[in-house]
């Protein structure tokens, strides 16, 4: 790494070079090889894949851009970022467009939809890193409650939509920002506990259809036909497809249908069925070189903005991950969130790719 | 604060981070560890359960039903065939509103509520995706409509099945019998497995009784679907064994010319082959067209055929029950002779009157009517039987009591069911004393032996009971029991051909020659004077048969005429007439068709009976004379 910072050093920079000197070749890798594993389930349905094909190349697109900007653009723009997510997040409450019983997105004129809450998994990272870039770190305890505030604004938004798993999980990669930015263990574990304390209070505010997820991740059986269906049918996807997979394409559980949603949430359920343990568990790893790759940039970042908007963009794209995965195993009741840079649809690869743009800035700017 | 220039991120709070980075990893490493369990888990460990339930979901074993073995008769008539006929098939699953869907389709082909009935409770059997039919027998231009509108409810279909077909409809009915569409009991009753997609089961007559046979094995395909139930393809197939062919010993010609000799009236032939007891004949009328039962009749027509007082759907020649009437008189002859009590040469004066020795009670011959009571006059066995003598056989019962008489008869199969294959046979009534306490807490009296020698009381048979006797007479005492199957292909397993019958004791050969010159006297005895002639001569002997046929008329009383009074056929109502009976075979010498003939409420046996039986045998007998 040492050769392209040294390189960017240089008094002469051709465009052709600033193309290509803002991005970290691993982490790049790491992005393509993921992406690709989506490739080879969605490949099979033509207008899914040439979808999926055109959301990344914009996707790219947005990364080459954000990664040329330099971080102290992000630090000085962060705020009103964060200020117009949340004013689109309150616009959708209002005019978004309501799809299976939720307004999450908001349309633009000429038919393109967006989810305000994609942007706030960007801005959520970003505002923190600015917010605990001013105040100094360790944070001091009424940093970290305005710290949360500015997570639990949005959070408090999407879930009005609602969308309580977006919602929790863009506040579990905010407080892994808190954690980042050196907020004491003994706080953490305060939290923890007192989540723990809280959580019959949380079943009780939960909505009906949300307590049936839970219910139904413990025992699917229990509505077969109905509620359980996706978990039952997931877990049959990925168990019957052992340890090497029924090969690639002969998936039966995704091929006849079987599998909902086999394209988008559910995708790694297929990856499972037709590439077995072995192809996930190589997702697994990828996906963990990732994040290793994206924690090592924060690590290496100048300054507590970028390190930890760097590390909480990680942790967002990995709690994200997780879940997904966790629920498909029936781990996690089925909230609806697609799997990073594998799911077809919305415009999550978008906001990934923007977001790893954003990664890339910090770790090829660090001369700023 | 931060130091922007700290470029290598190393600072003290850089340090921190770094520690931090790395726990929030090594936290990010175990949950995918934990992550990674549950997969080895779940495609590890329970690979097993979850590979059966992956192949549960898209492997369906979908039932072949095998066609029906068909039935013929003994010259190759096709008497049950199967034919193609397309139904209204349902997918339940693909259906939300299923109540709204069978309106809907109510209104392009007639559905009745009682289809819609049979309709939801098959769905209750039937198993996932599989077609349940909500119509069956569509015509063609119902068949058009729905086409033309299906797309509407997918889910809705046209399907083809082979439904069975009775090409004789109603002249087979009884004999044949028929299939129905399996319901709820019998799905309960019938062997899973071997029913498994099979719609129809023999219900009636030799379609029920030779069920095994006619079945054949239900084939298995495993179909690969998808979550909407489609098939994508055929894994394997093991393909039905078609049911096995079934040839009776009926003849369709024969049947018809029985049915036509009826000529519509109420009543039943059975005739029977001699030498192998094969039932040629067997005509219960009126008939019924079985293919309306096949797939479901239409109630109404239903109510009419059930509440008839004419009873098509009564199988009259097997399980109607009659008193045999004068055709009990043969048997009561050669009881007596076997027991010693008379012979042919003993003579008594039947001045048409019999009483029990100081009794008042007085018993009439059946030529009796008010104000002639002549009688038969001098009367020998030979006689008695060919002028059916009433007093030679009240006296002659009454002097050789009912033990004798009884057990004599039962060589007969009266009383029980002989019958090899004849589904629902019934074994009618032969009385004794242990009988009568039995079943009327009462002790025999000698009137109960008078009202015996006459074929009356409480003595019950069936027309195929009665037409036994008489191939058992015209077999001079051997036996055949009277079966349906000639052959069927293949070998018959489980086929039982009964404990074969020993031969009829205490008759000499002598004795049954006499008989069956007797019965031969009953049909050709003519031109002898008054009260000297054949019962039957006048009706049916007077012209040239071109062959010798022995026979016997009866007739039995359906109702009580009180003593004293005149039985006026005129003042009856015309279900409370006699039945007319007459039991036959020919050609006499060496018998090839035994019959017998019921007309109910229809009067006298020789001149009502006797003609249908005369018509059977001609049939029977006389295309063969002409190619003689």
């Amino acid at each position: 790494m040492a050769t392209t910072y040294v390189r960017s050093l240089g008094a002469r920079t051709t465009r052709r070079r600033i193309y290509f000197e803002h991005f970290d070749p691993l982490l790049l890798l790491g992005l393509l090889t993921v992406i690709l594993f989506g490739m080879v389930i969605l490949y099979r349905d033509q207008d899914v894949m040439i979808g999926q094909a055109l959301r990344v190349g914009v996707g790219f697109v947005m990364l080459v851009l954000a990664a040329q900007v330099p971080p102290r653009v992000y630090l000085r723009w962060t705020p009103w970022v964060y200020a117009g997510g949340l004013a689109l997040l309150l616009v959708t409450l209002f005019l978004g467009v309501t799809v299976n019983g939720s307004r999450r997105w908001l349309e633009l004129p000429g038919g393109l939809r967006f989810q305000p809450s994609e942007l706030m998994k960007l801005a959520i990272p970003l505002m923190l890193g600015w917010y605990f870039h001013r105040r100094g770190l360790p944070p001091r305890f009424r940093d970290v409650a305005a710290g949360l505030l500015f997570i639990a604004a949005p959070a408090v938004l999407i879930v009005r939509q609602p969308d309580l798993g977006t919602a929790l999980l863009l506040t579990a990669g905010g407080l892994g920002v808190v954690v980042l930015a050196g907020i004491r263990w003994r706080w953490i574990l305060a939290a923890v506990g007192l989540a723990a304390a809280a959580a019959p209070g949380l079943w009780m505010a939960m909505r009906e259809y949300q307590r049936d997820r839970v219910r139904t991740l413990f025992d699917p059986e229990h509505d077969p036909m109905g509620a359980g269906w996706n978990i039952i049918q997931s877990k049959t996807a990925v168990g019957s497809g052992g340890v090497f997979g029924k090969g690639l394409d002969q998936g039966t559980q995704s091929r006849l249908d079987f599998l909902p949603e086999s394209h988008t949430d559910f995708i790694v359920a297929v990856i499972g069925e037709e590439l077995g343990l072995v192809g996930v568990t190589l997702l697994i790893v990828v996906y963990l070189a990732v994040l290793a790759r994206g924690l090592y940039i924060a690590t290496q970042a100048s300054g507590t903005f970028a390190r930890l908007a760097v590390g909480g963009l990680m942790l967002t794209f990995f709690v994200y991950v997780f879940v997904n995965i966790a629920m498909v195993c029936g781990l996690f009741p089925v909230v609806g969130v697609p799997l990073p840079l594998v799911s077809f649809g919305g415009t999550s690869v978008i906001s990934l790719l923007a977001g790893f743009g954003i990664v890339m800035s910090v770790h090829t700017h660090r001369n700023w | 604060m931060a130091d922007p220039f700290d470029i290598h991120g190393l600072g003290t709070e850089g340090r921190a981070f770094t520690v931090r980075a790395l726990v929030v990893f090594l936290v990010a490493l175990a949950m995918m560890l934990v992550l990674l369990a549950r997969l080895v888990q779940l495609q590890v460990v329970e690979y097993d359960s979850y590979r059966i339930r992956s192949d549960d979901n898209r492997i369906q074993v979908r039932a072949l039903p095998p066609d029906r073995g068909l039935i013929f008769d003994q010259r190759g008539g096709l008497l049950a065939d199967n034919r193609p006929a397309r139904s209204l098939n349902v997918v339940t699953e693909l259906i939300d509103d299923l109540d709204g869907v069978v309106e809907e389709l109510g209104a392009l082909v007639d559905i009745s509520e009682r289809q819609i009935e049979d309709f939801h409770e098959r769905i209750a059997r039937r198993r996932p995706f599989e077609p349940v039919a909500l119509r069956m027998n569509l015509a063609e231009e119902e068949v058009a409509r729905v086409r033309v509108n299906g797309h509407r409810w997918p889910g809705v279909e046209i399907g083809e099945e082979n439904v069975r077909y009775y090409p004789l409809g109603d002249l087979m009915a009884h004999a044949v019998g028929s299939v129905r569409r399996v319901n709820q009991e019998d799905a309960q009753r019938l062997d899973k497995r071997r029913y498994r997609g099979v719609k129809f089961v023999g219900r009636l007559g030799v379609e029920k009784f030779y069920e095994d046979v006619l079945h054949g094995d239900v084939g298995w395909q495993h179909i690969e679907i998808d979550a909407r139930g489609r098939i994508h393809r055929i894994l394997d197939e093991t393909p039905a064994v078609v049911g096995r062919d079934v040839t009776l010993h009926l003849d369709s010609f024969l049947q018809g010319a029985a049915r036509d000799a009826l000529d519509g009236r109420r009543g039943a032939v059975v005739a029977l082959d001699p030498k192998s007891g094969g039932i040629r004949v067997l005509v219960s009328n009126p008939g019924y067209d079985p293919n309306l039962f096949v797939t479901g009749i239409r109630s109404d027509l239903y109510q009419e055929l059930a509440s008839s007082r004419d009873a098509p759907l009564f199988n009259r020649a097997v399980q109607g029950r009659y008193a045999p009437g004068s055709t009990f008189k043969p048997v009561v002859a050669l009881a007596g002779l076997a027991a010693g009590v008379t012979d042919w040469e003993r003579t008594i004066v039947d001045r048409g009157e019999f009483r029990l020795p100081g009794r008042k009670r007085v018993y009439r011959d059946w030529s009796w009517t008010q104000g002639n009571a002549g009688g038969q006059g001098i009367v020998n066995l030979r006689k008695a039987i060919y002028r059916s003598s009433n007093v030679y056989f009240y006296d002659l019962a009454t002097r050789m009591g009912v033990d004798a008489l009884s057990s004599f008869a039962a060589q007969f199969g009266y009383g029980e069911v002989t019958s090899v294959d004849v589904a629902d046979a019934v074994p009618g009534v032969l009385p004794s004393r242990a009988w009568k306490m039995e079943n009327r807490g009462d002790r025999w009296y000698d009137g109960d032996s008078v009202n015996l020698g006459i074929g009356q009381g409480d003595l019950l048979v069936t027309p195929l009971q009665l037409a036994t006797v008489a191939m058992v007479i015209a077999n001079r005492g051997h036996w055949a029991r009277p079966r349906l199957l000639r052959e069927s292909g293949g070998a018959q397993p489980g086929f039982d051909l009964g404990e074969p019958r020993p031969r009829v004791a205490g008759v000499t050969d002598a004795d049954w020659e006499a008989l069956v010159d007797a019965m031969a006297d009953v049909v050709h005895r003519g031109n002898q004077g008054f009260r000297e002639n054949g019962t039957a001569w006048f009706h049916i002997g007077r012209d040239d048969l071109g062959y010798r046929m022995a026979g016997k008329s009866g007739t039995a009383q359906v109702v009580e005429i009180a003593q004293g009074e005149e039985y006026d056929e005129e003042a009856l109502d015309e279900y409370s007439r006699k039945h007319a009976w007459f039991i036959a075979f020919a050609p006499a010498e060496d018998p090839t068709l035994a019959v017998s003939v019921l007309v109910e409420n229809g009067g006298g046996g020789s001149s009502v009976a006797a003609p249908v039986a005369r018509a059977v045998l001609d049939a029977h007998l006389r295309p063969r004379l002409a190619s003689l």
